[in-house]
């Protein structure tokens, strides 16, 4: 059965429609890995060194395990982002004589191979070598290995019960902070010393394998309960059922005010506000608005104007950002319909830039508090905000003419890569790094005012040009109609 | 009202229609019909410049449709679910429609209002997103929604599919009224051939791209299709 399940996947894979396009980002994520990998065995070849080093008094293993509390908060959080319990279409092996034990059993077993269980290794296993080659038993070792392998999986399994959790709540990242800053906090105020406990039950491990049984009875019940969550999963009707609420249709009339754009206006606006995938990218903007308290309290970025371009453009561009990058592909679900109705293409691109430019004069002045930490920053926001204005909406619309990606509105954002190509990757660096950069230049050059005045400029220049700017766009968009509607006709 | 010449779509090298010439005066009611296939909703996307034809062109009222954007005010279609926006409510979706087709919100709320019996209460008012409909209940959107701002041509792709029966019947009553006073052109393919010859009154059978049979229905065109298709 599993061999079957594998060629299934193994198809799918190789034959699916945006193969050959999506491979770009395979290779991207395979050297990611490779980069990963060579860190962690980095890590783990200096592991005693580095330890000897901030611990001086402790033995390198019990420093170690002192620190494996940190390590699995912090790899569940990494977890919770970036791992998803892998993907199958089940349902039409619903109907075949299959029994739904062994998918269950797949799906969690595959999980349990997955990259990121195998990475903690790269440093554990050098690590152990070297704690032999330099006198330790090899016996405990060996049961220490083992005892974070284990870890690993607890982990593996703990945070499928986290996301499924939290696939209920509006709030997706709620349970994993909520979790992980419980724990954290119980650890760091004293209340529960839970990394010490932690530290003392892994040596009592080593010392002891019957000991053993500990870990893996808990990986037993955390596998058990998985097991339990997605057999009650493999019904067609368990997703559906409770979804239909009632909804609460807007009239959304003063939209009327930006005239022949507003049936646009009002479909877009309804389109952020009821998917899953761009409610959430809401939520983005609280982060790149807060963007800026991470580096300007820091004494280190006060003397380098140039870091506050970029933070300026991020945090009064976040919106700008997040839905742009994917225009025309919100709307890919649709997009047929769109171009046989009597729309003017240009009214379309004309609310995406409206919208845009209205989010960037929103976030700049909800901005404005960042003055506290000077007056330099607040020139340096309004400047940046202006250069998106002008700029940078231009220039995502016209990076959005080569979106070939379909986007499924429905499914959840954080770290969601549907949709994401080439394209996504390559307008950073005119939207992030140019004004950076040429801020810089004047900065070095000439004097922080002249080099602000620069983006201004080039933001002011954007706006006296916008109509101008905006039919070179449209006709972008329609020279690449059909190939727009082949690509988001298919399923990825 | 439509004329076709010359058309020919070809995918990598594999010819999946090509049609010499078919003209389709204003007022017919137009039959399409086909095995799996067989060129029908390849002919419709060339129609509304979804896709472009390899050779050949097809006007619409004189107009070139992937020459010019022209035809789009007149023309309507309801092809396949993505023409349906699944974060609005029906109501929604026929207001932005009618926006796009210059018809305020009194006009869509009167046209929308004769096809209360089409609905069965099904579709009004009910709350719920497009998205959330079954099946049967986003085609009767779908199909209610090319009506909007008095096309001239309408362009309806299986439109007896995952209808319940009753609908069917509706549905027909509906095509016939349109075409009664000679003015809207209405396109469509079925696979079931009874309802086809009954709401049409030219069917043309497409076979693996090529015009076959061309019809004027009569008491025998169902019979003839029958043979035609057993074979």
């Amino acid at each position: 059965m599993i061999n079957r399940f594998l060629s299934l996947e193994w198809k799918s894979f190789f034959r699916s429609a945006s193969f050959g396009k999506s491979l770009g980002i395979k290779i991207f994520m395979g050297l990611l890995a490779l980069y990963f990998m060579s860190m962690f065995l980095f890590i783990g070849f200096f592991m005693d060194k580095i330890l000897k080093k901030v611990y001086p008094d402790i033995d390198p293993l019990v420093a170690f395990n002192g620190l494996i509390f940190f390590w699995i908060l912090g790899d569940l959080l990494v977890r919770f982002f970036f791992q998803k319990l892998p993907v199958m279409s089940v349902k039409p092996l619903l109907t075949l004589p299959i029994k739904r034990k062994s998918i269950v059993n797949y799906v969690l077993g595959k999980s349990a191979i997955s990259f990121i269980n195998f990475l903690p290794l790269f440093a554990v296993i050098p690590f152990s070598i070297k704690l032999i080659y330099s006198g330790y038993d090899g016996s405990p070792i060996l049961i220490w290995v083992i005892t974070m392998i284990l870890l690993t999986l607890i982990n593996n399994f703990l945070n499928f019960i986290i996301e499924s959790l939290s696939a209920e709540t509006e709030l997706s990242f709620l349970p994993i902070i909520v979790l992980v800053g419980a724990l954290y906090s119980l650890n760091y105020f004293g209340f529960v010393n839970i990394a010490g406990a932690l530290s003392k039950g892994i040596s009592a491990i080593s010392n002891n394998p019957v000991l053993l049984i500990v870990p893996l009875l808990i990986l037993i019940g955390l596998y058990i309960y998985n097991f339990k969550i997605l057999r009650n999963k493999l019904f067609l009707d368990s997703g559906l059922k409770a979804k239909i609420k009632e909804v609460n249709a807007s009239n959304l009339d003063w939209t009327k005010n930006f005239g022949d754009i507003a049936p646009f206006m009002q479909l877009d606006l309804k389109l952020i506000w009821r998917n899953k995938r761009t409610k959430s990218s809401v939520w983005m903007l609280a982060i790149g608005l807060l963007y800026g308290l991470f580096f300007y309290p820091q004494p280190t970025y006060q003397g380098m104007p140039w870091f506050f371009v970029f933070i300026g453009v991020f945090s009064t561009g976040i919106f700008l950002i997040n839905f742009g990058q994917f225009i025309p592909a919100w709307d890919s679900g649709y997009y047929k319909l769109l171009m046989s109705q009597n729309i003017k293409y240009e009214q379309y691109l004309k609310s995406k830039f409206t919208l845009m430019a209205v989010s960037v004069g929103i976030l700049f002045i909800l901005g404005i508090p960042y003055v506290f930490f000077g007056w330099k920053i607040l020139f340096a926001h309004f400047a940046a905000a202006i250069y998106n204005i002008g700029v940078n909406t231009h220039v995502i619309l016209y990076g959005g003419s080569f979106n070939r990606k379909k986007i499924d509105l429905s499914q959840k954002a954080a770290f969601n890569y549907q949709g994401t190509g080439a394209v996504q990757w390559v307008i950073g660096i005119p939207l992030l790094i140019l004004p950076m950069g040429l801020f810089a230049i004047f900065y070095f050059l000439i004097s922080f005012e002249i080099a602000c005045l620069v983006l201004i400029l080039l933001g002011i220049i954007g706006v006296v040009f916008h109509q101008k700017i905006m039919k070179a766009i449209t006709s972008k968009y329609l020279e690449s109609k059909y190939k727009m509607i082949g690509a988001f006709n298919q399923n990825n | 009202m439509i004329s076709t010449s010359n058309l020919s779509k070809t995918y990598s090298g594999n010819q999946v229609l090509n049609i010499e010439s078919l003209e389709i005066p204003r007022g017919q009611s137009f039959g399409l019909v086909g095995n799996n296939g067989a060129g029908k909703t390849t002919y419709f996307s060339l129609l509304l410049d979804l896709i472009q034809p390899t050779t050949g062109f097809i006007k619409s009222n004189d107009i070139q449709v992937n020459k010019s954007e022209a035809w789009k005010p007149f023309t309507a279609a309801f092809i396949d679910e993505s023409f349906l926006i699944g974060y609005l409510t029906p109501e929604e979706y026929f207001y932005f429609i009618g926006e796009l087709r210059g018809q305020n919100k009194a006009d869509v709320d009167k046209l929308v209002g004769q096809f209360e019996d089409f609905f069965h209460g099904e579709i009004l008012g009910q709350k719920k997103y497009l998205r959330d409909l079954s099946k049967g209940n986003q085609k009767k959107a779908g199909i209610v929604a090319a009506l909007i701002g008095n096309p001239e041509v309408i362009i309806l792709d299986e439109p007896f599919a995952n209808l319940d029966p009753t609908t069917q019947i509706r549905l027909k009553e509906i095509i016939k009224g349109l075409t009664e006073n000679r003015d809207v052109t209405v396109l469509i393919s079925s696979h079931d051939l009874l309802h086809i010859t009954d709401v049409c009154e030219r069917i043309v059978v497409l076979d693996k791209g090529e015009l076959v049979k061309d019809l004027v229905t009569s008491a025998a065109t169902l019979k003839e299709l029958e043979s035609h298709f057993a074979n």
